[in-house]
Parts: structure tokens; sequence; C-alpha cells
């Protein structure tokens, strides 16, 4: 009896197994072994004039080291916050206020992110070069107005930059922080409000802290997602704005140093995993000590 | 304590009509139930008054003034939700004293307010728990405790208690009766359940298509039906359809004396008999002396017996009728006897159609 029992089980549990080995395996493929090689590659010996062979040195590393690369993280990961703080603030009222409207008003306005969502980074990039040009950009319609004596251009600079980036992430954004906001209760705000808050201070003091966690997860995701733009950069910003991504690509393409390029890839990897780490861990602090 | 005056109170979502035209005063210190089935309007109303949802038509006046146009939050309100929309973010003392925080009260005064709206709730010492630690009995004393802290003039329950189960939620309806009349606020509770009603208000105002059907005391609504809506939705009733004939009315061959005859009826008029089952009498046919009354003689078809009361379904021709009694008074009848059926002139209510 307890073997004709136990058989559905056995057979649920392989078809769970096979149904987990798929992505497993994919994922083994696709991440676990390029990043294998990755690690390798960032101790293999450059050849000067373009290749490199198998070996252990620390030179790459060493070079990372250097004043120029350390200040390069230190900016990159500084233009991730500042993007994934814009985002985040843009886009939280705006998911805020979406999803409280009626299910058929809020299809448009999706349709517009998911529209905005698929275009590339390319696009994106080079259609704000355009928009901020002195030539065909937004500074022309003051000058039609009479409001400027001529039109100037905004591009390339470190706010150009900050923009088409914001821009890019803005969707993803609104992606990441629709579901959690979907789901809040409509009488929590209404509470607030019987409790002699007003909208805006409801939104603020109730809105804003009970939704935390999801606030957290955004932030994360867009500063992991700006980390790896390395078009926006170098369309919108000057050299001095190229985050670590553009060097990278630099190292890996137009200098053919792969083993620097694979170095640097991780030391921006662990920098990011570090600062997410202590992101979760004062979210988690603040949340056990109110 | 204040006094609540709608006048005229509309509201219309596009085509339709959720609250039509509604009057009422609820005195100081009332406990007033808007008691209605699902879709009455009833819920809507309870928005109106709390500011919001805006009315597209009428006057809301708390304690004397105007507030038709005023926000929510300067209506100085209280008010218990159906999900209680607790603050999962904060623990019990921070939920509680959300109101007093935006109101800008100090710390102290705080501290103090929330131990004696615990006390009142029966939940001393709980300040400190967070909300997934509460069963649902204590999450519903913590809303109850949120939304009286700052002491409003209008305190408004929208079906706090459906999702509690029977047994607690008697011992709550009771619970939040005896904390209103200590307190003395005036009340407003919407509910479906007749029963929670019942217990519950002084006043009960049955809804139905977005008007109020009637206004009364609990018993008077049970009595003293004023339609046949709320003859039908308040309890079980035995309702039969009959012409007005002098100071009687007539039920197939028989009549039946009535001892209030509404004044707008004359003879010919078609209208509903509402009586009550624990009103009805049910004898063995032959067996005098009858009740006095009108009567019909008919067949029992059912006898539900669950203890407490006992329920006998007698087909009398074209109707049938249920007589509800206590097993003190249990009918000495059984399926398929012959029985004899009076209906007393004081308990029968006639209603126009």
């Amino acid at each position: 009896m307890s073997s004709i029992d136990r058989m559905p089980g056995r057979t649920g549990h392989r078809r769970a197994l096979l149904v987990l080995a798929y992505p497993s395996v994919m994922l083994g493929i696709f991440l676990v072994l390029p990043f294998c090689i990755l690690v390798a590659l960032s101790f293999y010996y450059r050849v000067p004039g373009g290749t490199y062979e198998p070996a252990f040195v620390l030179d790459n590393f060493a070079n990372l080291a250097k004043a120029f690369f350390v200040n390069n993280t230190v900016h990159t990961l500084s233009v991730a916050g500042i993007v994934a703080v814009l985002a985040v603030a843009l886009a939280f009222p705006f998911t805020y206020r979406l999803t409280r409207l009626p299910r058929r008003k809020q299809i448009p306005w999706l349709i517009f992110v998911l529209v905005v969502l698929a275009l590339s980074e390319v696009i994106i990039g080079f259609s704000w070069s355009v928009l901020l040009s002195r030539t065909a950009g937004v500074s022309n319609i003051p000058v039609w107005l009479g409001l400027m004596d001529r039109p100037m251009s905004f591009t390339p600079s470190g706010t150009a930059m900050l923009l088409g980036l914001t821009y890019l992430a803005f969707p993803y954004t609104v992606l990441v922080l629709y579901p959690p906001l979907s789901r809040l209760d409509p009488s929590l705000a209404e509470a607030a409000r019987t409790m002699g808050a007003s909208p805006v201070r409801a939104f603020f003091t109730m809105i804003v802290p009970v939704s935390r966690p999801a606030i957290l997860a955004a932030l994360i995701m867009v500063f992991v997602f700006t980390l790896g733009a390395f078009v926006i950069p170098q369309v919108l910003g000057r050299p001095q704005h190229w985050t670590l991504a553009v060097h990278i690509t630099d190292q890996a393409l137009a200098r053919a140093n792969v083993p620097m390029a694979a170095a640097m890839s991780l030391a921006l990897l662990a920098a990011s995993l570090l600062l997410i780490a202590v992101t979760v861990a004062i979210g988690k602090s603040r949340r056990a000590v109110p | 304590m204040a006094e609540l005056r709608l006048d005229g109170v509309e509201k219309r979502f596009g085509p339709i009509v959720a609250v039509d035209g509604v009057n009422l005063t609820v005195p100081p210190g009332t406990f007033l139930c808007f008691l209605g089935p699902s879709g009455c309007g009833k819920t809507t109303l309870l928005r109106l008054i709390a500011g919001l949802e805006t009315p597209t038509g009428g006057r809301i006046d708390l304690d004397g003034r105007d507030v038709t146009g005023l926000p929510t939050h300067h209506r100085n309100i209280g008010m218990v939700f159906q999900s209680l929309a607790l603050f999962p973010h904060l623990n019990v003392g921070e939920n509680i004293a959300y109101g007093m925080r935006v109101r800008g009260l100090d710390k102290a005064a705080q501290a103090r307010r929330i131990d004696e709206l615990l006390d009142m709730v029966q939940l001393t010492g709980l300040a400190e728990r967070n909300m997934a630690q509460l069963s649902g009995g204590q999450r519903q004393r913590i809303a109850i405790a949120r939304a009286l802290a700052l002491e409003p003039s209008l305190f408004l329950l929208d079906e706090p208690l459906s999702a509690l189960d029977a047994k607690l939620r008697e011992t709550m309806q009771v619970e939040l009766r005896i904390l209103q009349q200590r307190l003395g606020v005036t009340t407003i509770l919407v509910t479906h359940d007749q029963r929670e009603a019942m217990t519950m208000s002084d006043m009960v105002a049955v809804m139905g298509d977005g008007r109020i059907q009637q206004v009364g005391t609990p018993l008077e609504i049970y009595r003293r039906p004023a339609n046949a809506f709320v003859a039908d939705f308040i309890g079980t009733t035995n309702m039969l359809d009959g012409i007005v004939d002098g100071n009687e009315v007539k039920i197939g061959g028989a009549r039946f004396a009535v001892s209030d005859l509404p004044d707008e009826l004359s003879d010919g008029d078609q209208v509903h008999l509402s009586v009550r089952p624990e009103e009805v009498l049910v004898t063995k046919a032959g067996c005098a002396p009858h009740p006095p009354g009108g009567r019909l003689e008919g067949t029992v078809a059912f006898v539900r017996d669950v203890g407490a009361t006992i329920e006998t379904h007698i087909d009398c021709g074209a109707v049938r009728l249920i007589a509800a009694a206590s097993p003190k008074d249990r009918p000495e009848v059984r399926s398929g006897d012959r029985a004899m059926v009076s209906l007393p002139p004081d308990a029968c209510v006639v209603l126009a159609k």
C-alpha cells in the first residue's frame, strides 16, 4: 500500500527535477561558465601587441589600484547611485498615481511605458543628443518665443548623460514598482486621511514608508542596470564622464587588452555587490528598529 | 457628540444612481446602522459622510456646520474600514499614534493616550507588538482604538466585523456597543447583517435602491415594516396577497381582521399582508377553541425542529405559511396532519403594493 501511495509523489518529484534541470543547465552554460572564463582571463598574461596567453599573474589587479581606476570606480558608482535615486523619485509618484486610476485608464499609460522600453539604448542616446543639440534641440523653442537670443547645445555634458540614463531606467523602474503598488490597499491612504493627513502628507508619511521594500528593490535594480550602460555615457557625456563600463569596452575592443577588461569587470562586480549588501543591511536594520 | 444631518444627498457614478436623495438626521450620541443588501448604496453613503466621495447633490451638516465640500482630513471623524487598513509597517502603538503625530501632539501625550486607548479595548501593554503578531480580534480592536484616538465627533464603521468568525463577531458587537455607550460618540455602522444591526443600534436605517426605506428603532423596523422591501429584508416573514375589505383583508375565501389599516388604503385595494412566523399560531384542526383572528386550514408539510425553535410549514391551498415557536409552545401537529392556522389581528401588517 505504501509503495502505491508513494508512486505519484516520486514521479512528481522526478518531474520537478526535470523542469528545474533546464534552467539550471542553461544558467550553467550561459552564466556560470562564462563567468569562470572571465575569472581565469583576469589572471592571464597580456602579450604586448594584442593577444594574451594562459598564466597566473596579478599585474591586471595591480593596475586596478591606480588612482585613475579608483577614481573612475567611485565616479561610476556615484552616477549609478544618482540615476537610481532620480529614476525612483520620478517613477514612484508616477506609478502610485497610475495604480490608483481605474484599470481602463491605466492601459494607455502602461503601453506608453512599454513602448519606451522597446527602444534600444543606442536610439535613446542619439535621440537625446539631437533633442539637446544646438541645431535641432529644445533650446530653439525659447528662441522662437523670443526668450533667448540664439540656441545653445546641452550635450555632451554630465547632466545630459544623467538625463539620458534616467530616461533609459524610468520604464524599468515603473515596471518594478507597479506590482507592489497596485497591491496596496486603497483604504490605507483613506485611513490616513480620516486621521487628519492631507493627501500629500498621507503620501509621504504613509505610502512611502509602507513601500520601503519596493523602493529599495527598485533602487538596487536601477543601480545595477545603470552600471551596465555603455552607449549613453559615450553619446551624451564627455570622456571625463565615461563610466567603467565604457572603459571596459574600450580596453577589450579598442586596446585589445582582454585580461585587463576582465579584471576591471570583476572589480566593478565586487564593488557593486558590496554597495548593494550595505544598502540591504541598512534597509533591514531600519525595519528592525523602527 | 455631534449631530449629523443629511439633506437630499445624492451620488451618481455616470448613469448609475448609488445614493438617491437621502434625508436623515442622526441625533447626538446615537448609534445608527445602515442596513441593506449589497449594492444598496450604504457604503457609498458612509463614504460621502466621511468625505471620501463627493456628493453630486444635496448637503451634509455635521454639528450644525456645512461640511459638504470639506475634505476628509478636516472633518474630525474616526473610521474603521472593512479591511481595517492597519498600517503594516508600524507597530500597534505607532498605528494608534498616527493621527496624533499628524496633529503634532508631543511624545508624552501620545504615549499616555496610547495606553489609555489600549486599556479601553482591553489590549493593555501591546503597544510594541507588530501587526503580524496579532489575531483577527486584536487587529479589530486596534483599528477601533486608532479610529477613536483623536476623539472624533463622528465614528464611522464600514462592515468592520465581517471578517471575524461568528462567535467572535457576536462578542465584538456587544463590546463595541458598550464602548459606544460609554463614550457617547455619534456612530454610524454599515452592515448587511440584520442581527448585528438589531444588537448594536439605537436606530436602523434600512436601505434599498440607493434610498432609505425606513428609519426606526430595531423593534419598530421588525414589528412595523414600512413597506414590502423592509418586511422581506428584515427577518423571515409570511407575505400573503390580499384585498382590502372594510377593516379586514380577504385572502382567498378567508377574512383576516387587522388592528392597524393604513389610512390611504380603501376597499378593493391589492395589498400584502405580512406576518412574522413567531406570531403565527398553529393548532390541530377540529380542536376547539381556536385563538381569535382570521384562520386558514391546511396540511402540515414539514416540521423543522432545531432545538431552540420549531418551524412548522403549512400548505393552505395556494399559500404556504411558516410558523415558528419555542419548545415550550410546541404545536401538537406532525407532518401530514390537518392544522388550523391563526393570524392575530395585531400581528398582521398591511403593506400597500
